[in-house]
């Protein structure tokens, strides 16, 4: 099982990663298209977090003990059995944004638009590497596998 | 993107009009926007807006006196000389073995880049009676490299860490040395000492006894080919806590290393500094010691060798740097190609060439310049600017600024991440690599199989499009000939 790990030491907070993000979850998956033409873009799924020099991409880290999943009234999060990745349904979300609360990370955001739902990273849907990983310049995102 | 990577602060982006625009008179063409746009929607292009054509008064020139007359000041300029002087290595040409001798195919057979730099004994004693050859006399300390090819002194200070460490990394990997500059030695890289030449240079900056004692060898640093006969100036706002201590200095102080070494104003006191160091260390480790190529080298060079020198470094005027005046950089200082064929000439004459190796440096571009250079008498090469050209620099010659969007010269831990020592060590190892493989290729051609065999050997070059006195002074014959 693969997941992303974060190097803040080497992430110059170029935020590539989350237009790349954005393209990667837009409908056409074309840059210049998902900024001018798609309404509503998406959002990035992934975060740069920044304070003085030090910034590093933040994206949801597929906890083994969910918060967000137990804490979800309507079933919207759920774990992928097999790759253990916590994925989220748009239609099944009602908005509560309890999951926002409890994630001890504040890797989920809020999606203002449409219906009020969260947002949350999806690994890219299997992409070995997800496109994050694949697109930072500096290699400050890596895809290793865990234990 | 391109607003929050460039330091220049070229690009603005305008919360109100939701439009990026760029103000091109900070611009310093390093390509950092251009790299990392991700709509490939930059390009930097010469304003064409310039001064009345005039072919004495151009616009750099111009140019030039406009700031001096603003600011009273030197003007300061980083890399190596950019003037259009001749690049000799461009009027030599490599020969290759046809019919008589047979070329050799380095894929096919071994080939030795493999390099020993120190003194050389006067003749070897050998042992027969054991199962193995032996050698009766001691040698001197000798450096083993896997490649004619070293990083030469960049100081921690004049580049960041990152970029420190990325040289230290690289050279362990290829078997090879780099030079720490006179910026001392961060605690961090110690443990790449074995692959480290340490420098005493006018400030002593960071000299102390575990530094030289980790240290492969030491260079005393008498000269820079950047600037020849001028000291060095870290500004204290780059006097960061680590450089403080590396240094020896306290923060936020300005780095001033004086014009000459205090203490050497004679052969014989560069001798007492040399057997200091030797003593010091106990005789365990070549000394080297560097000068600018001038126009009396040669005789410099005789001197340094009976000082007791193992290894010479000689820097041309192309030579880089973090920092120096610019009227010093584009006008001080001689070619290495005429300095190195002078000084080699010089001592083979006077008998002592085996006392000491040479080291070339000054602008090495490719592996042919790095081959030109060891077939005029170098041991080995020096490069500087190629590898940090390799580890992301784009020859801006900012460095003096402290805002290297690439990372490399700024010690700004904002800027300084950019640079990854995990992937610029890679792509510095794979540029060795690379050069190392078409060295062989040109040996190879030339039917040598080893470094060694070509070592001086003048008559692997013909010169193109250099008059007689060109061609006496690099001691080669005209192509055709």
């Amino acid at each position: 099982m693969k997941r992303i790990f974060i190097k803040e030491e080497v992430c110059m907070g170029c935020r590539l990663c989350e237009i790349y993000c954005i393209v990667q979850h837009s409908r056409s998956k074309e840059l210049l298209k998902a900024f001018k033409k798609e309404n509503p873009r998406p959002l990035p799924r992934i975060m740069i977090e920044e304070k003085g020099s030090t910034s590093f991409a933040l994206q949801c880290r597929h906890c083994e003990e969910p918060y967000c999943w137990e804490a979800c009234m309507s079933g919207a999060l759920y774990r992928d059995e097999q790759t253990g990745v916590i994925l989220h349904n748009r239609e099944q979300c009602v908005g509560c944004w309890m999951c926002v609360m409890v994630c001890p990370y504040g890797a989920i955001s809020r999606d203002l638009r449409e219906k009020k739902v969260a947002s949350k990273c999806d690994l890219c849907g299997g992409k070995d590497p997800p496109i994050c990983v694949a697109k930072c310049p500096n290699e400050a995102l890596v895809w290793v596998e865990i234990k | 993107m391109c607003v929050r990577q460039c330091a220049f602060e070229a690009h603005l982006y305008d919360p109100e009009t939701l439009e990026v625009s760029s103000r091109e008179e900070v611009c310093v063409g390093c390509h950092r926007c251009v790299t990392l746009c991700p709509t490939h929607a930059l390009t930097i292009r010469r304003n064409s807006l310039d001064f009345r054509e005039n072919a004495n008064w151009t616009p750099w020139a111009i140019r030039n006196i406009i700031k001096q007359a603003e600011t009273g000041g030197v003007l300061l300029t980083g890399m190596g000389n950019d003037r259009p002087y001749p690049v000799y290595w461009d009027h030599l040409l490599l020969n290759a073995s046809q019919v008589t001798n047979p070329s050799i195919d380095p894929l096919r057979e071994p080939m030795e880049l493999r390099t020993y730099l120190g003194r050389k004994p006067e003749k070897l004693e050998l042992d027969y009676s054991g199962e193995r050859l032996q050698i009766k006399n001691p040698l001197p300390p000798q450096l083993k490299l896997e490649t004619p090819i070293l990083f030469s002194a960049m100081s921690y200070g004049a580049i960041s860490y990152n970029a420190c460490e990325t040289l230290a990394r690289a050279a362990e990997k290829l078997g090879t040395y780099y030079n720490t500059g006179e910026g001392g030695l961060h605690p961090n890289l110690y443990k790449y000492g074995k692959n480290t030449i340490v420098q005493v240079a006018s400030g002593r900056f960071g000299v102390h006894k575990e530094y030289l004692d980790t240290a492969a060898a030491i260079e005393i640093k008498i000269g820079q080919g950047a600037k020849p006969g001028i000291g060095g100036h870290l500004p204290g706002e780059k006097v960061v806590e680590d450089i403080s201590k590396t240094r020896m200095i306290p923060r936020g102080t300005d780095a001033l290393s004086p014009a000459p070494q205090h203490d050497i104003y004679s052969i014989e006191d560069l001798r007492m500094l040399i057997y200091a160091l030797k003593e010091a260390t106990r005789y365990t480790k070549p000394i080297s010691v560097k000068i600018a190529a001038v126009h009396n080298s040669a005789a410099i060079a005789s001197g340094m060798v009976r000082a007791g020198a193992d290894i010479i470094a000689i820097d041309g005027f192309r030579g880089g740097t973090g920092a120096a005046p610019m009227v010093i950089r584009d006008n001080v200082g001689i070619p290495i190609e005429f300095a190195l064929a002078s000084i080699d000439q010089r001592l083979r004459e006077e008998g002592i060439r085996h006392q000491a190796s040479i080291l070339v440096a000054g602008g090495f571009r490719n592996s042919a310049d790095v081959v030109k250079a060891i077939a005029l008498g170098a041991d080995g090469v020096y490069i500087g600017t190629a590898a940090l050209i390799a580890m992301g620099c784009h020859v801006c010659q900012k460095c003096y600024t402290g805002k290297c969007n690439w990372g490399i010269a700024t010690q700004d831990p904002y800027l300084q991440k950019r640079l990854n020592p995990e992937i610029a060590t890679e792509r510095l190892v794979n540029l060795i690599h690379a050069w190392n493989h078409e060295i062989k290729e040109m040996l190879g051609g030339m039917g040598i199989n080893a470094i060694e065999s070509l070592r001086g050997n003048r008559l692997a070059l013909r010169g193109i499009g250099l008059t007689d006195t060109e061609l006496e002074i690099l001691g080669v014959l005209p192509a055709g000939r």
